[in-house]
């Protein structure tokens, strides 16, 4: 399953940041920012250096374990898939921390599609796997923290939202039934991080938004319109889950004309 | 709580002892009232109707609550048009909701968008609007079952019930519109299925489409005529009809339920003036208030999470209103594959097929008082509601309608019974297609029988009593439960019932059996074969007199019922 693997999103966002702020301020930040950690950073410069290769070398030899204790029956030793799984050669480390951080992987007893449940592994581990299988070959990597900020452009995000992912995902993120008992979840509460992987790794039914479908800023567009809905609860009142008419339809017949009814049997029953 | 008897001969009530003490020292109302009435002669108008009468079960209310919540609709809908363009000139957004800022949309879209959050009040009107529309419908829905369910549409009511049921069709076609009008996704998406409906239709399809559309859909046409539709067409046909509807109902009278004093010829309750009009009063604001609640707590139709139409997107759980749900579940439920080709020409019956039996289906529903009066053969008049068990066919042939309403009304929401209870959605529809078929099938069947068991309990009740639950040794050891009888008033509302027989065909003129008149007396006899006659007053004095329905000895001394079978 080599999903296309695509355009350094860091390079490609960079170009389309500068646009957005304003150069002084980019400037004076980076200032500050020289001036408060650039003596202390220095003084580390070279210790900090040689650690992050030990560490990183660290981290995929404990990956290359856990890996091989958790993953390798399904996805072979060498990541080469077998009959029940993919290969995992060239998926980046997106999608191994998509997988690993929503519980979706390890795979858990054969359902319509693999689900989210409580992560199995920490943090750290989670890191651990995907440098291990990023170091096999590359793939998109861990979105920057740039775009995962949730204060790009809602509108924006609204609109890309609507053509791309609201047939499956619902206007609202509220989820919807694919065919065969498959389904896309809803998308309330989601981490930026977890929304920004799904778009460029394209889990199961979901198709691959790669740098050239939805940009890097774009991405951060479509994070930030989820973002909001998360954040700014409807202006209606009680969103009934955001089902659109059948909630609405549901909760009519139920509250509205249940407590009519009621209301007609007492004043009816009082007249005796 | 007295009641009072409106004779149906209408003989002139005696005259109030208040109205002879006003007339005495005339106050400013009476004065006024007199005023009026001197260049109008309305009096004779506001005696008649207050002095119609209202029976007291609360199924009479249902009509009521359609009523206020159309009285609703007419306030806040006449708000909502001094601010709503009609109109799909393109704009930019320009107003308070962030996630919709520079995004390009109708002039419609926008002033809804516009109502919604720079009109003080706005949301909340709107709010309203849709929530009384829907209660409106779905009021009106009980409301015809209610009349179905108590055989109300019998003569003379079959033309109000005709009238009742355009009233129904109005109401869906107002919703329609009205859920429209704003352009967002949501709508768009309804009306691209009834262009869709529209251009399924054989030959004709396609230019009625275009001439609805006026071009190509989507088109800049379509809003401004649903509007004239909506706020100008629609309503005043609907008014005159809710006019004339309740007009035949004040000339008909209500049903009544049987009780004691309750004939075919009067009707008991209470007068509308003074008591009655006052709770009329209050319960509009109970209604009022119940829509009020719910508008400001609840959010309905969030045209700003759908955003403006754009043909290309459609977002995962795309449903109409409520009330246009069984036409979506048709859809949802016609094989895919259903069509045939002849030569080079594909006809698809994805759509004809579904379009003619909710076609027949509406037509069933608004003819039903004549054919159930043709099978039956019966011309009398009727003002006696009917407890539904005492119609065991009919109220069976009404839970098959109900069943296989809701089954279509399920299925426009197969989707979401997939994702909510884990199944997929073909089994959704597999299943619900099954039922679509059986469902009414069984719904007839198990009603059936469970009316004519209920007659056939109510019978043993009226003729021997309830059990009391007491058991007594007798002297000689034997024991026996002691069966407790009803008061005359209780018993009343068992037995006060009509018999039915299947009809008798006879030859015409020509001492010929015409083909229609066999299937008419095959008809009656379905209908009629299966029933329990009311028990009549030889067998209650038979039951009493002969002492045993006092006691019941522990032997079954079941009574011959009159089944059919
Ligand atoms: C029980 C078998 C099983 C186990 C164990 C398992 N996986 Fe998977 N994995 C699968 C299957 C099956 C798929 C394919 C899912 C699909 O696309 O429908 C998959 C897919 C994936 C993908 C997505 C591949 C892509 O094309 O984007 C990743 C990443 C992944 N697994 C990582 C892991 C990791 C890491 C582990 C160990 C922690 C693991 N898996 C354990 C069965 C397994
Ligand atoms: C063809 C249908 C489809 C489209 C289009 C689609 N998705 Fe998905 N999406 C899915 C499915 C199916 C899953 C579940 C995958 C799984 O469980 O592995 C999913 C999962 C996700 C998840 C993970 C949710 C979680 O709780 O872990 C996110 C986030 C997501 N999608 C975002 C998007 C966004 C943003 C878009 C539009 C750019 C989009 N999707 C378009 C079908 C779709
Ligand atoms: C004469 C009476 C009516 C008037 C003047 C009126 C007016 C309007 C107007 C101006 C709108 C568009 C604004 C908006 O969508 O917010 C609207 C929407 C609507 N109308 Fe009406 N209406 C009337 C009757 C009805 C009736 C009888 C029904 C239903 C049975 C109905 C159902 C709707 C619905 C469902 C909407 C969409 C509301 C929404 O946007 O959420 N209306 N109406």
């Amino acid at each position: 399953m080599a999903k296309s693997a695509s355009q350094d999103p860091l390079t490609k966002g960079r170009v389309r940041k500068q646009g957005r702020r304003s150069p002084l301020a980019s400037i004076a930040l980076i200032l500050i920012g020289l001036v408060a950690t650039g003596g202390v950073y220095a003084l580390f410069t070279t210790s900090a250096n040689a650690s992050t290769t030990a560490a990183s070398s660290a981290l995929t030899t404990e990956g290359s374990k856990l890996f091989q204790a958790n993953c390798a029956t399904c996805h072979g030793m060498n990541l080469e898939g077998t009959k029940v799984a993919p290969s995992l050669i060239g998926v980046g480390a997106a999608s191994v921390d998509f997988q690993v951080s929503t519980g979706r992987m390890p795979a858990a007893a054969s359902g319509p599609q693999e689900e989210q449940k409580p992560s199995q592994f920490t943090a750290q581990q989670t890191q651990a796997l995907y440098t291990f299988v990023a170091s096999k070959a590359p793939g998109p990597g861990i979105p920057s923290k740039e775009y995962l900020g949730g204060n790009d452009n809602a509108a924006q995000g609204a609109l890309l939202f609507r053509t791309n992912c609201a047939m499956c995902h619902n206007v609202a993120g509220a989820g919807g039934a694919l065919t065969e008992g498959k389904f896309a979840p809803a998308l309330t509460g989601v981490k930026a991080k977890t929304i920004y992987e799904a778009m460029e790794t394209g889990p199961q039914n979901m198709p691959v938004f790669n740098d050239k479908n939805l940009t890097p800023m774009q991405k951060a567009d479509v994070i930030t319109y989820l973002k909001y809905l998360d954040n700014n609860p409807s202006p209606g009142g009680l969103d009934l889950g955001n089902l659109g008419p059948v909630s609405e339809g549901l909760f009519l017949w139920i509250f509205g004309l249940g407590t009519i009814v009621g209301v007609t049997i007492w004043l009816t029953a009082k007249a005796n | 709580m007295t009641t009072t008897t409106d004779t149906s001969a209408g003989v002139g009530a005696p005259e109030a002892p208040r109205s002879t003490a006003l007339a005495k020292r005339p106050s400013v109302t009476a004065s006024a009232a007199n005023y009026i009435d001197e260049r109008t002669s309305i009096s004779g108008l506001v005696k008649e109707l207050g002095r119609k009468i209202f029976p007291d079960h609360w199924s009479f209310m249902l009509g009521e609550v359609a009523l206020y919540s159309f009285i609703v609709i007419l306030l806040t809908g006449t708000f909502l048009t001094f601010f709503f363009q009609a109109s799909q000139t393109p704009v930019v957004y320009d107003g308070t909701y962030l996630p919709l800022k520079g995004i390009n949309m109708s002039a419609a879209m926008n002033s809804t968008l516009h109502i919604s959050f720079d009109i003080r009040g706005g949301l909340l009107m709107r709010q309203v609007h849709h929530w009384a529309a829907l209660l409106f419908v779905a009021s009106i829905g009980l409301h015809m079952l209610r009349i179905f369910f108590t055989g109300a549409f019998r003569k003379p009511r079959e033309l109000n019930w005709m009238i009742g049921f355009i009233l129904f069709i109005l109401a869906m076609a107002e919703g329609f519109t009205g859920y429209s009008l704003p352009d967002d996704l949501l709508s768009g998406n309804g009306l691209r299925i009834i262009d869709g409906l529209i251009k399924g239709l054989p030959i004709v399809g396609t230019w009625i489409s275009y001439l609805l559309f006026g071009g190509e859909f989507p088109g800049t046409e379509i809003v401004g005529r649903l509007y004239t539709l909506h706020i100008l067409l629609l309503p005043a046909i609907l008014v005159a009809a809710l006019g004339v509807h309740l007009v035949l109902l004040v000339i008909n009278k209500h049903t009544q339920f049987a009780g004691p004093g309750k004939t075919n010829d009067n009707v008991v309750g209470v007068p509308i003036m003074p008591v009655f009009a006052a709770k009329a009063g209050g319960f509009f604001f109970i209604v009022f208030g119940v829509i009020m609640l719910m508008a400001s707590l609840f959010t309905i139709n969030p045209i700003w999470t759908y955003g403006p139409y754009d043909p290309s997107p459609i977002s995962a759980g795309t449903q109409p209103d409520w009330y246009i749900g069984f036409a979506d579940g048709a859809l949802r439920l016609v094989p895919s594959d259903w069509g045939f080709m002849i030569g080079d020409y594909t006809f698809s019956l994805n759509i004809v097929a579904p379009v003619l039996v909710l076609g027949l289906f509406i037509v069933a529903v608004a003819a039903y008082p004549f054919i159930e009066g043709w099978i039956t053969g019966d011309k009398r008049e009727h003002h006696i509601a009917d407890r539904p068990r005492n119609a065991p066919t009919r109220t069976a042939i009404g839970a098959a309608g109900v069943t296989f309403y809701a089954v279509l009304w399920a299925a426009a929401s197969s989707d979401l019974i997939a994702t909510h209870f884990l199944l997929s959605i073909e089994g959704v529809i597999r299943t619900l297609q099954i039922t679509l078929i059986l469902g009414p099938i069984v719904a007839y069947q198990i009603t059936k029988r469970v009316c004519l068991a209920l007659m056939k309990k109510d019978r043993e009740i009226a003729l021997h009593g309830f059990e009391s639950g007491r058991i007594v040794r007798l002297p000689g050891g034997e024991y026996i439960e002691v069966h407790e009888q009803l008061s005359d008033y209780e018993r009343w509302r068992l037995v006060s019932f009509q018999d039915y027989k299947p009809l008798m065909i006879r030859p015409n003129a020509q001492g010929r059996i015409s083909t229609l008149e066999r299937a008419r007396g095959a008809m009656s006899s379905w209908f009629f074969e299966d029933r329990i006659s009311p028990v009549t007053n030889t067998e209650l004095e038979q039951a009493h007199g002969a002492g045993h329905g006092a006691v019941e000895t522990g032997s079954a001394d079941g009574h011959e019922i009159g089944t059919g079978h």
